[in-house]
């Protein structure tokens, strides 16, 4: 069945429908990475846009479920070059296209994804329509996909009710999987997840680490996390423009307040951002792709990045008082992390826990832990 | 970090000759690198043996010394122009063991000369197998159970305590020399003393056999700071036990998921930075098929030529970023030159899939082993980009230019199912065809891969070519007209769906057509009608995420929407001239036709015009990204150059450089509308097509050998029989004297003729009489009035051996003034009677004073990028300003026969026999040589010496030889021989040979012949103390099996092997030259 791809600039790509038979207006935007699409898929980050993946072969080795970073597919809608009908993979459980349909998320393939990615580039994120109704006309549809915003997706995705993951009854998902040699020296600490999208392998870096980890839904009030006193707090990635959680922004101001170790992680990052006083904007199209190199301002080290955000934290108004910048995106200056001055916080814009994208960065889970540490021989303060 | 300070003069090692394993890829490396340090204004003195180099010229290094690449040699290069660092990591392997014998013998710390880039110690941390493994137990990545023996008994216990099959592996040696994998204790045994004895270290490592294991590599480039990136991953289609180089390869990996591809990518770095490593790096794993177990296979820390294919699969200059690391920079403050945005400290993504196809050299070795293992054979390789698989892998097999174009291309029809059974469990370059077979069967891809271990998805993708190919030859059916259709008809069975699926899977049209019978005409006004047409994308590094300032270009067929990103580019106003390449590297078309096509489009540029490479060798730095303005990695057929035609109009294109692939396009070219620059198509036919050339000699009144053309056996022997025995039997439009012979008798060309016919010629064969005397050379520049000769080159070998296997002098020293007249004269006549405009190469028999002409090519030869250096006359340079119009006698030349050189220069050719078994060694007119190397000197005798070290010719050690020759050599052979024993040689000698020797007054040792009792002369070659030995083959071919291993054996034993008595003579008159390694004087060829 044909499909196509209508931008909000008027814009028609033709090409063929995959997965679910449905209609979608989303935000288009697109992931360099060459590997990794069962994690991007399922990433809470995506929810209200659809994901081009430049990449052109999609679906090689199929989904193993097991490396699904969410319990569902969040994005609205997927745009690749060549769906691969036939994978290969020992893990393999489904083909892509089956784990579109069990998902009921739309898609469209066999355009020139390389002519839309430019697209987008020169022209920034847009929104479009993907549809299969062939007689459809731009001015039919045109204002209904400029209104589209991707909204409060932050509810949707954030769990429902707070859940406790305790380390000794940690088991990988992946069974003699690739984590190995990583040392449990955050044994008996206590991390509170505010979960405002959480990727699995925020949680499974932390079992793995030897902490207990308590999720908490996107709503719980500061008061709640710290009535259970944990050791550490993080605020997790997350989906949507970060200025639409106002109620969020607030807990998090008195989580800042309150002298605990804390690590954030992209939205979550953004949100303490806002809560301290900083602003954020909207980036042209983003970063999204497992290449990105940001230098740990610091040491002057650069490391290579998992990232997937669309918007970013405002360096230029940052109070030295408050925050100064921790790392910056070697390619276009842009923030990457910040440093809270006289607290026991640091926050990042990229994704530590990659799935997808590099490993590189996961030893700031491990700088995390010793700063709990550090807080608790200090007596809980720092 | 800023730039080091100290770093102002750098001795950069280049590889030496074109050996298999070691080939154009460090020529490109080396050249990229000595343009990043010049950049940084620093001095550079370059030393390479290889005269075909582009690294080797003079704008390129501030001082160039085309010198024996061994530890002596360098060290006189050192004290005479005293570097303050050494860059050892850029000429292969070559380069990096003389960089650390130069620090091992503590002359690098004497001399106040510095390793640049990676140190010492992290060289041997990697190169050496116990020590590596030691390393990465250390910080807990796997290798496979191994230990590392010295001797065959240690070795085999180890292989029974682990199990057969286990894997052996040489230390410090190239492309994997000398090993191989063991089934049993007999195979085990041998493949170890051959080892053992090839490695530099005498060691050899014993492993678990990973066989079938996916094998997968990853670039990786690391700065003295420790940031470190992946540039690319690539995984091998053909699983562990095949050699990397002679694997099909895809970039990036197609079937790991994120977990494995992290998983593994990140072990790549925990190396890498253990190593310590700073520049490039190759690191090969192999991972399970089925879970995450894996086994770190081997770590280069070095460019290789899988970081040559990392660079064209993605853009990221790795030599060049080497260069600057080299130099203190670190990632995030190189610029990358293909965004201009972004930095070196950016990972790669491809939009794209790329796959490389390795060149195998069995059409020149037709008694070889085809089998593949993990010793390399492939002489050089193509890579292909595409958005899809099916498309990339059809690419690169028409880029072969193997006589391949398709999954139908090798026929394996006529084995029944169990036959094809069995053919799909032998591991040869044909296994993609028994593949291809398989599926046509619908034999299941399940016991495919059971029997390949080939990835299902690999197999699945070759199944839709398959299907696509079956479905086209049902729509051919439906082709009842039969007669090639109309343009109707084929509306009516080819759909637009079926025309574009084939194009996105990249089927030529001349396989559109022999499937579907419709003629490529009417195919085109197809796709016209249709308008399905190539389109282009660019490589940018960033899959389109930044805009790209580099036009690097590959096509894709994507429906009549697809973006063209070529024809977006900005029009110049300049005119437009198309250099087409030479394609993969392959015996008789080597790296020097890739430096005439660099130097042309260097030419072009300089003249003003907009410059478009069409090359597909990723080896090369002709498809470096910033050698023309603009870059089409692509097939060189002709629909493939037509579809950049018909985008880019070009004013003219220039064939003449780019060796017999370029050649071959230039009536499709002519019939595009594109203005051939230079020579005439049809003065190049006529020194092609034997009665023209021959009416033309009689115009101008030179004597050639008399022949005839023929087709049949019958007309070849009637001609043969015409002009009496011996005769010269090759087939037109050929290089490297490909299918050429010498036949004695009936009997031999029948023999000839079929295998000349396997080829399905469409050309002539030709039948000449064969003339003995020395053969010479010329390359001459042409403007249509005058010509330049740079100088005459000599044979050292008679005719009858291949002009690119024989030493060649410069300038001539046995010829008189006379016959070098003749010479020129003859040039002159026939440059003028072809109406060459550009080069031309002429090749001549001297016999006595008389000159007969072998054969002229109006086209750039191998011997030009020689004659350039050793005569300082760019004459491609000249070539690509004739073409344009201008005249020698404006530019500063005396027409004629250029003043001799006051020093000889001697070109020497480099085998690679060693590396192919069951190869036939011995020299004859068909090209086998793979490389060369160039000794230059005030006198004959040194430069004949450094030829020879050059090539690895490095005697006396035993001072003990074997002499066997055919009986038409006995006479000869008395003097030779006698030279010999002058210098202390002890003869041995097979039974004849030994009697004529002493009944000459020559001692000569009698040995026994193979099939006699021992000790034979098979026992005295494996006893290690042989320097030499002397067998020249039977005429015509060697029947007899003895001479045969009597020479394979010396070769795989690293005994120098001389075929032809005047390649023993020469030797011989080398090692009377009183010169030593330590004597010679090292001569800076760019101060000439």
């Amino acid at each position: 069945m044909k499909a196509f791809l209508i931008l909000e600039d008027g814009t028609k790509f033709e090409g063929k429908h995959i997965g679910a038979d449905k209609d979608v207006v989303s935000e288009i935007v697109f992931n360099t990475s060459m590997a990794g699409y069962t994690e991007v898929f399922t990433d809470p980050s995506y929810a209200g846009q659809a994901v081009c993946m430049t990449y052109p072969l999609i679906g090689n080795y199929g989904v193993c479920l097991e490396d699904m970073e969410s319990e569902r597919i969040w994005l609205d809608a997927v745009i690749v070059r060549e769906l691969c009908r036939v994978p290969s993979n020992f893990r393999c459980d489904m083909s892509l296209s089956d784990f579109l349909e069990k998902y009921e998320i739309p898609g469209i393939e066999g355009i020139d994804t390389r002519a839309l990615v430019r697209l987008l580039r020169d022209k920034g994120t847009m929104n479009g329509l993907i549809t299969t109704n062939e007689n459809i006309s731009f001015d039919s549809v045109k204002e209904k996909i400029k209104a589209y915003t991707t909204g409060d997706v932050v509810s949707k995705v954030s769990c429902k009710e707070k859940k406790l993951y305790k380390a000794s009854e940690y088991e990988p998902r992946i069974e003699n999987g690739p984590y190995r040699n990583i040392e449990q020296n955050g044994k008996g600490l206590k991390v509170a997840l505010l979960d405002v999208g959480a990727k699995q392998n925020i949680i499974e870096s932390l079992l793995q680490r030897g902490c207990d980890v308590t999720v908490y839904p996107y709503n719980t009030t500061a008061e709640e996390i710290l009535a259970a006193d944990p050791d550490g707090i993080m605020l997790s990635n997350g989906p949507g423009d970060p200025k639409d959680c106002g109620d969020v922004i607030k807990e998090v101001k008195k989580l800042y307040d309150s002298g605990k170790t804390i690590f954030a992680i992209c939205l979550g990052h953004q949100l303490m951002g806002l809560a301290t006083g900083a602003d954020t904007h909207k980036l042209k199209y983003g970063h999204r792709g497992g290449n990105h190199p940001v230098k740990d301002l610091e040491t002057g080290r650069v490391f290579i990045s998992s990232q997937n955000h669309g918007y970013v934290v405002d360096v230029d108004k940052l109070d030295e008082n408050i925050a100064v910048p921790a790392f910056t995106n070697v390619n276009d200056g842009t923030n990457e992390g910040l440093k809270y001055t006289g607290k026991n916080i640091f926050t990042v814009q990229f994704h530590p826990e990659a799935c997808p994208g590099p490993q590189d960065t996961s030893f700031l889970f491990d700088r995390f832990i010793n700063m709990m540490l550090e807080a608790k021989k200090n007596g809980g303060k720092n | 970090m800023p730039k080091s300070k100290d770093v102002k003069k750098v001795l950069v090692i280049g590889s030496g000759p074109i050996v298999i394993g070691q080939a154009a890829e460090f020529d490109y490396a080396g050249t990229q690198a000595c343009r990043s340090l010049k950049e940084e204004g620093i001095e550079v003195v370059l030393v390479n043996s290889n005269p075909a180099t582009i690294m080797t010229d003079k704008d390129i290094a501030d001082e160039v010394y085309i010198e024996p690449l061994t530890v002596k040699v360098l060290e006189r290069i050192i004290e005479k122009e005293k570097p303050d660092s050494i860059l050892p990591t850029l000429g292969g392997q070559a380069g990096l063991n003389l960089g650390m014998e130069l620090d091992e013998s503590g002359f690098l710390k004497s001399h106040n000369v510095k390793l640049l880039g990676t140190t010492a110690e992290t060289i041997r941390k990697a190169e050496d197998r116990q020590e590596f493994k030691d390393t990465m137990e250390k910080i807990g990545e796997p290798c496979a159970a191994s230990t590392v023996v010295h001797n065959v008994e240690d070795g085999v216990a180890f292989a029974k305590e682990i199990g057969y099959p286990v894997v052996l592996r040489p230390a410090f040696t190239l492309g994997g020399s000398g090993g191989g994998i063991a089934h049993n204790q007999i195979e085990c045994e041998e493949i170890l003393k051959n080892g053992l004895r090839l490695s530099r270290a005498n060691e050899v490592l014993v492993e678990r056999c990973i066989a079938g294991w996916k094998e997968i590599e990853y670039e990786v480039i690391r700065d003295s700071a420790g940031n470190c990136i992946t540039v690319c991953n690539m995984e091998n289609i053909d699983p562990v036990g095949v050699h990397t180089g002679d694997s099909i390869v895809v970039a990036p990996s197609q079937t790991l998921g994120d977990k494995e591809y992290q998983m593994l990518r990140s072990a790549a770095l925990n190396i890498i930075n253990e190593l310590q490593i700073t520049g490039g790096c190759n690191v090969q794993f192999a991972l399970h098929p089925t879970s995450f177990e894996y086994c770190v296979i081997e770590v280069n820390p070095r460019v290789s030529r899988s970081s040559a294919l990392a660079s064209k699969a993605t853009g990221y200059p790795i030599a060049k970023v080497a260069a600057k690391i080299a130099l203190g920079y670190t990632l995030d403050e190189i610029k990358n030159a293909i965004t201009g945005k972004t930095f070196a400290s950016f990972e790669p993504a491809l939009d794209y899939c790329v796959v490389k196809f390795p060149r195998l050299p069995f059409d020149k070795f037709i008694t070889a082993k085809r089998t593949l293992t993990t010793q390399m054979k492939a002489t050089g390789e193509v890579m292909s980009i595409c958005t899809n698989f099916e498309g990339a892998m059809m690419k690169a097999i028409r880029s072969l230019e193997q006589h391949v174009d398709c999954l139908t291309s090798y026929d394996f029809s006529e084995l029944d199912d169990d036959e094809l059974l069995t053919r799909l469990t032998v591991v040869d370059d044909q296994r993609i065809w028994v593949i291809a077979e398989a599926l046509r069967r619908g034999i299941s891809h399940e016991q495919i891969h059971d029997i390949t271990m080939i990835d299902l998805w690999f197999i699945d993708k070759l199944h839709t070519l398959v299907k696509m190919e079956l479905k086209l030859l049902r729509a051919g059916e439906k082709n009842t007209e039969g007669k090639y259709g109309t343009l109707e008809d084929a509306k009516k069975i080819i759909s637009f769906d079926t025309m574009l699926e084939a194009k996105r899977l990249e089927y030529p049209d001349s396989v559109i057509s022999r499937l579907t019978r419709f003629k490529v005409s009417v195919l085109k006004e197809l796709r016209d009608f249709y308008k399905i047409h190539a389109t282009f994308k660019i490589v940018d590094t960033c899959a389109a995420e930044f805009e790209a300032q580099t036009p690097y270009y590959y096509s894709v067929y994507n429906g009549p929407d697809s973006e063209d990103e070529a024809s977006l580019s900005a029009d110049t106003g300049k005119k437009k001239i198309l250099v087409l390449g030479s394609g993969p590297i392959r015996i008789g078309q080597g790296i020097e036709f890739d430096y005439c096509s660099v130097h042309a489009t260097w030419a072009f540029r300089k003249a003003g015009f907009e410059t478009i490479i069409i090359n597909n060798n990723p080896e090369t730095v002709s498809t470096d990204f910033d050698i023309a303005d603009k870059l089409y990695f692509e097939p060189l057929t002709p629909e493939d150059v037509e579809n950049i035609v018909r985008l880019e109009k070009p004013d003219g294109a220039v064939v003449q450089f780019g060796g017999q692939t370029a050649i071959k396009l230039t009536q499709d070219l002519m019939e595009m509308g594109v203005k051939i620059y230079g020579t005439d198509a049809k003065d190049v036919d006529a020194a092609e097509d034997r009665e023209i050339f021959d009416q033309i000699l009689e115009e101008t009144q030179i004597k050639r050998a008399a022949g005839a053309t023929v087709y049949t056996a019958e007309e070849a022997k009637e001609v043969a029989n015409r002009l009496g025995y011996p005769v010269l039997v090759r087939p037109s439009y050929v290089l490297g004297g490909q299918g050429m012979q010498i036949a004695l008798s009936d009997d031999e060309i029948e023999e000839f003729m079929n295998i000349i016919n396997r080829y399905a010629q469409d050309h002539p064969i030709l039948v000449d009489k064969y003339l003995q005397g020395i053969e010479t050379e010329v390359d001459a520049v042409c403007d249509g009035e005058d010509i330049v000769i740079p100088g005459i080159m000599e044979h050292i070998e008679r005719s009858g051996i291949h002009s690119g296997d024989s030493i060649s002098v410069y300038p001539a020293q046995s010829l008189s003034a006379k016959v070098k007249e003749t010479i020129a004269e003859y040039t002159k006549r026939l440059a003028k009677a072809l109406h060459v405009i550009g080069l031309i190469n002429i090749q001549f028999i001297a016999v006595g004073d008389e000159v007969y002409i072998i054969e002229a090519n109006p086209r750039s030869s191998r011997t030009v990028p020689y004659i350039s250096k050793v005569t300082g006359i760019p004459i491609v340079d000249l070539a690509a300003k004739v073409m344009l119009g201008e005249k020698l006698k404006d530019m500063g030349y005396t027409p004629g026969l250029q003043p001799e050189a006051g020093y000889v220069a001697i070109k020497m050719p480099v085998f690679s026999f060693e590396k192919i078994r069951g190869a036939e060694i011995s020299l004859g007119p068909e090209m086998k040589s793979t490389g060369e190397c160039l000794g230059i000197s005030r006198n004959f005798n040194e430069a004949l010496y450094k030829a020879f070290l050059g090539a690895g010719v490095n005697l006396p050690k035993h001072k003990q030889m074997i002499i066997t020759v055919k009986d038409a050599d006995k006479g000869e052979i008395i003097e030779i021989a006698r030279r010999y024993e002058k210098l202390g040689y002890i003869i041995y000698a097979t039974r004849s040979t030994a009697n004529t020797l002493n009944e000459n007054g020559v001692k000569a040792r009698k040995i026994n012949r193979i099939n006699q009792e021992s000790p034979t002369v098979i026992d005295l070659i494996l006893g290690h103390k042989i320097d030499l030995v002397i067998d020249t083959p039977t005429q015509g071919r060697d029947k007899t099996r003895d001479g045969f291993l009597i020479r394979r054996t010396a070769i795989e034993t690293g005994v120098n092997v001389i075929t032809a008595l005047d390649t023993a003579r020469a030797l011989v008159t080398s090692l009377e030259c009183a010169e030593t390694e330590e004597s010679l004087e090292p001569i800076d060829i760019a101060k000439l």
